[in-house]
């Protein structure tokens, strides 16, 4: 058969990245993220990369981080969700409800520790629901998703709206804030135990990894090679955590503290905020959505349907119920991106999550997400999230003027995604 | 015909079988069998509905009347994977193949080996992948990329070696050969002679006069949706099978 080349091109010298095996790829949109980031650094005289912005800039991310990784698995399946940034409004809603009104009326008073956990559990099983509901009519009932979810946008922002009656509902229950960001951060012993965890699972990974290709006799990279890799995870993780722990809480939000406690603060007293929940609760869905695309049969169904739908059916995957599957958790992420954005404000109004349908599509498209199906990671949409968020809060610390910087984002998306797919052609990935 | 019926039960028997869409009758009343360590040619125009036919069997289709016996038990097949249950394996002219994913993903797609977690082992799938291909193919090397790298005739040993990976014991193959070079048909043809040693009933579709002489032990031709006959390839000419296939003619009653 026709291997000859692969046998020709066997004993070529591979260069540094290739024998690093990387996605090229990525290290292209790492690469883009810390030019862009030094840049507005620079721009602003260093107020840009100080641990208090970036701090602030992880916080802002992790709304629509934690929807685009959804968006990652509807996209691949050549579908599109349009409804995300309603439906947030919406479980935002039904969990505001439910803290401010509901559960009290019920007779479980305010601030009581069982209204978190109760409005969560609800607004994502809304969520769930409501993605399961959009699932059914694009899967069983064939209409385009488009179609269905640009419906959506409309149906459960204005749901919420009559639900609440436009009102405002808060202040939301104290243990429900923790997820918001800077009401809610674990402290530096908690964060630097977090950054060991972190370390410690990355190494255990890549060991597994490699032992699994021994046992089958597969090519595995050369040790130093896998000393690099594993060096450069540990001083990013640990150097996130150092950043964030090296936050202090400013003097006056302290004593606010201890007179709410009853205490004096003591002579020289000082804290940092260190990881928030919120940024937490991204990594863990980051991470817990990697390994279902990769390691779970449920992601290889999603890829293979997004790859040829034909072929899936008729290696027996259930399509129809799998478009279900994969509609409810994009529902279930949009409520829980509503539980961190509701938070995050500390009250729900009716229009939050606005345009955010649009921002968690772009942070997947500019990840790699390609729109015709069946190519995506989770880590590129979070990277891509993070790329618009630094823009956007960049131009914002400079003063470009409102117009301009949704002038910038725009073309941006635009160029992000013709340079991938000159990319794409370039390294063959695309006929 | 009844030289037949003295092999005993057959692998396959498709009997009756129509199927309309939207008023046209794409197969109408037609029956086909199949025997173990047989190949049956299925011949005809595009449109004699010779695909439309065989998707009932493997399951892409269900036909409105008619029934389908495997191993003379009465079979309820409604989707593809009702269709692999009872070991029957589809190589489609398209090759169902999902082009993103690699050799081994699509080896295994909807039947993926899971570790004792429930995660999908993909070190053990790639080294199944190796050792079937190694059998198939000795020449493949592309494990690790997307099958859309590869060239047709490896496309179509990833499509095979899924088929045997599984133990088929009823293979169809939808113009296996279409899309290859002369070296890859003859691949495939010896493949097809080894599965069929090894007691497999094929169903081989083709437009390929030559092939059919070659490959089959009969041949059902089919012309507007209807079932001109079946006959033993050993008996005909090639310009019996062409006669059949463009007039509709049965060579006996012809003679």
């Amino acid at each position: 058969m026709t291997a000859s080349a692969d046998v020709a091109g066997a004993p070529r010298k591979k260069s540094f990245i290739e024998t690093l095996e990387l996605d090229t790829r990525m290290l292209g949109m790492v690469v883009a993220f810390i030019v862009l980031t030094v840049g507005f650094h620079l721009v602003t005289h260093g107020l840009f990369l100080t641990p208090r912005n970036i701090f602030n800039l992880t916080i802002q991310t992790v709304s629509i981080g934690i929807m685009a990784t959804g968006m990652v698995f509807v996209i691949v399946m050549r579908d599109i969700d349009l409804s995300v940034g309603s439906l947030l409004c919406l479980c935002s809603a039904v969990m505001g409800l439910l803290q401010v009104r509901l559960l009290p009326d019920i007779g479980i008073p305010l601030g009581s520790p069982l209204i978190a956990p109760l409005a969560i559990v609800s607004g994502l099983a809304v969520g769930a629901i409501i993605g399961a509901l959009n699932g059914w009519l694009v899967g069983y009932l064939a209409v385009p998703s488009f179609i269905v979810t640009l419906g959506g946008l409309l149906v459960w922002r204005n749901v919420a709206w009559y639900i609440t009656s436009g009102q405002t509902l808060g202040p939301l229950d104290d243990n429900f804030q923790l997820f918001g960001g800077i009401n809610g951060t674990l402290g530096a012993p908690a964060s630097w135990a977090f950054g060991i965890l972190a370390c410690a699972g990355a190494l255990y990974a890549l060991w597994h990894g490699r032992r699994a290709k021994i046992r089958h006799e597969f090519p595995v990279k050369p040790v130093w090679a896998e000393v690099v890799i594993a060096a450069v995870i540990v001083v990013a993780i640990l150097g996130f955590v150092w950043i964030l722990n090296s936050y202090q809480i400013p003097p006056a939000v302290l004593r606010r503290h201890f007179a709410a406690i009853g205490k004096p603060m003591p002579q020289g007293y000082a804290d940092v905020y260190g990881l928030p929940i919120s940024v937490f609760l991204l990594i863990a869905v980051a991470i817990a959505m990697t390994l279902v695309a990769l390691k779970t049969r449920f992601g290889r169904y999603v890829f293979a349907t997004g790859g040829n739908p034909d072929a899936a059916e008729l290696s027996g995957i259930n399509t129809k119920l799998l478009t279900v599957k994969v509609f409810a958790l994009m529902g279930a992420l949009a409520a829980l991106s509503a539980v961190v954005a509701s938070a995050r404000q500390t009250y729900h109004t009716n229009d939050i999550g606005t345009l955010d349908e649009l921002r968690t599509i772009a942070a997947a498209v500019i990840g790699g997400t390609a729109l015709a199906g069946g190519v995506g990671t989770i880590y590129g949409a979070i990277l891509g999230a993070l790329i618009m968020q630094a823009l956007n809060s960049g131009m914002a610390m400079v003063g470009v003027d409102s117009p301009f910087q949704n002038i910038v984002v725009g073309s941006v998306l635009v160029l992000a995604v013709f340079v991938d797919i000159v990319y794409r052609k370039r390294t063959g990935a695309l006929k | 015909m009844t030289a037949m019926n003295e092999r005993g039960t057959p692998l396959v028997e498709m009997r009756d079988i129509s199927i309309a869409f939207g008023g046209i009758k794409a197969v109408d009343h037609v029956s086909v069998d199949l025997y173990p360590g047989e190949v049956v040619g299925l011949l005809g125009h595009n449109g004699a509905g010779k695909s439309t036919l065989i998707k009932c069997l493997s399951g892409a289709y269900h036909q409105d009347a008619g029934e389908i016996f495997i191993n003379g038990q009465k079979a309820t097949i409604n989707n593809p994977r009702d269709a692999r249950a009872y070991n029957i394996e589809t190589i489609y002219q398209t090759l169902a193949l999902a082009d993103n994913l690699d050799a081994s993903s699509n080896l295994f797609l909807g039947r993926e080996l899971v570790t004792p977690m429930g995660f999908v082992d993909d070190a053990h799938m790639e080294a199944e992948t190796r050792k079937i291909m190694h059998r198939l193919n000795p020449n493949f090397r592309k494990f690790k990329d997307p099958v859309s790298a590869l060239s047709g005739g490896q496309r179509q040993s990833v499509a095979i070696a899924r088929a045997v990976y599984f133990n088929a014991r009823i293979l169809i193959m939808d113009e296996p050969t279409a899309a290859l070079g002369p070296h890859e048909t003859q691949m495939v043809a010896d493949l097809i002679h080894e599965l069929k040693r090894q007691g497999l009933g094929i169903f081989l579709i083709d437009h390929d006069i030559h092939a059919v002489m070659e490959l089959c032990d009969r041949a059902s031709v089919m012309k507007n949706g209807q079932l001109v006959g079946t006959v033993n390839v050993k008996d005909v000419t090639e310009d019996d099978l062409l006669g059949m296939i463009i007039l509709g003619k049965h060579p006996e009653k012809a003679a």
